[in-house]
């Protein structure tokens, strides 16, 4: 199967004084449909890690391949179209925004793609069904439980076929019940041959996870 | 490989920037409050100043705008007793190219005359005025007779005692028809009654008086002497100032500063003058208000920035571009400011119509003050969202999407 993600000996020195190594000769590779689990505790490198991942952060060494491209060399104009149209992102905090409903936020994956509003508002719908969310696509996202506003989250993380799903912490804010459904999604998310990376420092997220990889000063263990 | 680039179409943009807006109504609504007060101020005072100047201009008949008024001021501090005007007054005046008509008048220095329609009887109707007139002051008046004629030069030369009446003293007199060649008596003269003036353009006191000729009343009664004469000018359309430049020279080219010469006000001066005073105070509070509302749009749109960090945060992540944020906030700020504008501009125009209607004017409103006033708002909202779109664009999204 392709590789999905490459890394290879990237790590990312932010300039002193004094430098700090946030991440360090990181070597990994990620296949398409694979479900991998990166754990550890926190100040390990986890979120400069999924930034670098994410393509939020530029690493200061080492080459990054995704889908085959070199995105450490690419520009920031690319960079950010790559991000918006490769990766999908779960946040902990949702992300969501208030005051307009499930469908306008899911829509809102493809808005800098350039999709004509009304094919966005179809693929919204599209993707609030494989969620189990079908029946609140016009409900606006405050009046929506933690769980609810998860899977729209994933709803709009999955919209426009990314290569990759990025989740950080995706059960941190949800009881255990929401978390169980939201865990469930993504396996079977999973099942359908998407390629998922979770970033979490819950033993029982990450033991749903194929593979597992540890974190630990900056370097994967 | 090519890597399509980030893009925002202009539809969503204002679509996005719009649902923005309508996340907070009531703080879109009052910070729209300044911008709305300041381009309604613009549009009420240019509107006011319009419909009040098309009310002036309505005013300002041909009969004002062809007026000319000369005063005997004589010699300055002196209580001079002598007319300054000389006796062929009318004919001097006259010759100045632009003239129509034009002779002296002055109330006959009588204390109390008895007037009366017979001899023996004391006095009618009180307070009836004799005016003393050139043949060609009455005509400058424009009288609109009932009865009868006018005295003319003939009557004037010859010092003839003939009288022509306003309509009111001839119903005190009680005198309706001239075919009993009525006459009035002043202090027991007689004086032949040979029109009747139903109306007059100019000089309505006429209407109140018993008009004999200047000449007759100069040999019967003097010069004038608690209010001196003056000189009624009717001239072509337009030459009144410059009929007024040469009145003076052209009656006592020996001593033209006895007199004092007043040309109606040309119209547009007075327009202007009248707009002036008002307006720059009204259009300086204006200005401040729409400067106010500058600020309240900028202050709004940098709160909203910094509240709305995470959006900023997530829409990088999904692929925007520092300049689609910068785009989405300058819209926000923009579309406010045009909504604040629309606004003021309708109250504006609300305001000039009820003032209007309350004056009983017709209201007047420029297009060049109403037009313009939406995209004046619209701009003041843009250069208002210029920083805090700066703002936004540079929010790194790492920092942003931070717990």
């Amino acid at each position: 199967m392709d590789s999905v993600i490459t890394l290879a000996g990237v790590g990312l020195t932010y300039p002193g004084p004094p430098p700090v190594s946030a991440l360090r000769d990181v070597d990994l590779d990620v296949r398409q449909g694979d479900y991998l689990a990166v754990v550890g505790p926190s100040g390990s490198g986890k979120s400069t890690f999924l930034n670098v991942v994410g393509l939020l952060d530029r690493p200061t060494h080492g080459t990054y391949l995704l889908d085959g491209v070199d995105v450490s060399t690419l520009s920031e104009r690319d960079r950010t179209a790559l991000r918006g149209q490769r990766i999908g992102f779960v946040f902990q905090a949702f992300h969501l925004m208030p005051y307009r409903t499930a469908t306008e936020n899911v829509a809102l994956a493809t808005l800098y793609a350039g999709v004509p509003k009304k094919v966005r508002i179809s693929t919204a719908h599209e993707a609030l069904a494989r969620v189990g969310l079908a029946h609140r696509a016009h409900a606006l996202t405050n009046m929506l439980s933690g769980g609810e506003r998860q899977r729209v989250a994933i709803a709009r993380a999955i919209l426009h076929r990314p290569s990759l799903l990025l989740c950080d912490e995706p059960t941190g804010n949800l009881d255990s019940d929401n978390a169980a459904s939201v865990l469930t999604l993504l396996d079977q998310l999973h099942r359908d041959g998407m390629t998922l990376m979770v970033i979490t420092h819950d033993s029982t997220v990450a033991s749903r996870a194929k593979r597992l990889v540890t974190i630990r000063d900056g370097a994967l263990c | 490989m090519l890597i399509a680039p980030s893009r925002f179409r202009l539809g969503d943009v204002i679509e996005e920037s719009v649902a923005g807006l309508l996340q907070r109504p009531m703080r879109s609504a009052l910070t729209m409050l300044g911008t709305m007060l300041g381009v309604g101020s613009f549009v009420a005072v240019l509107g006011l100043t319009a419909t009040a100047g098309g009310q002036i201009d309505k005013r300002f008949t041909e009969l004002a705008a062809t007026e000319v008024t000369v005063a005997d001021v004589g010699v300055a501090g002196a209580n001079d007793p002598t007319m300054s005007f000389p006796a062929n007054a009318a004919s001097r005046v006259e010759s100045i190219n632009g003239v129509v008509h034009g002779g002296r008048w002055w109330p006959v220095p009588l204390d109390h005359p008895a007037v009366s329609s017979a001899p023996g009887i004391s006095s009618h109707g009180g307070e009836l005025q004799i005016l003393a007139m050139d043949p060609s002051t009455v005509e400058a008046a424009r009288p609109v007779l009932r009865l009868g004629r006018t005295f003319d030069t003939f009557h004037a030369d010859r010092h003839e005692k003939v009288a022509v009446l306003g309509s009111v003293a001839a119903s005190n007199l009680g005198i309706y028809r001239l075919d009993g060649n009525p006459a009035v008596f002043i202090d027991g003269t007689p004086f032949t009654v040979i029109g009747i003036i139903d109306d007059t353009g100019r000089m309505p006191d006429m209407l109140f008086g018993v008009i004999i000729p200047a000449s007759t009343a100069y040999d019967l009664y003097g010069p004038p002497t608690e209010q001196r004469a003056q000189m009624l000018l009717e001239t072509r359309l337009g030459a009144a100032s410059v009929v007024a430049d040469q009145v003076s020279l052209a009656l006592r080219p020996d001593a033209p500063d006895l007199f004092k010469v007043t040309a109606a006000p040309d119209p547009k001066a007075l327009r202007s003058k009248i707009g002036g005073d008002l307006d720059v105070l009204f259009l300086t509070l204006a200005s401040i208000s729409l400067i106010i509302g500058a600020i309240g749009i900028a202050n709004t749109t940098l709160v909203a920035v910094l509240e709305r960090t995470h959006e900023i945060g997530l829409r990088r992540a999904l692929g925007a571009r520092p300049r689609h944020i910068a785009a989405q906030f300058l819209t926000e700020s923009t579309v406010l400011g045009l909504l604040g504008g629309m606004i003021g501009a309708a109250a504006g125009i609300t305001v000039v119509v009820i003032a209007a209607l309350v004056q009983g004017w017709t209201p007047l409103l420029q297009t060049w003050a109403v037009a313009p006033a939406p995209v004046a708002g619209a701009l003041i909202g843009l250069l208002a969202g210029v920083y805090p779109a700066q703002r936004a664009a540079r929010i790194e999204p790492v920092e942003a999407l931070r717990r």
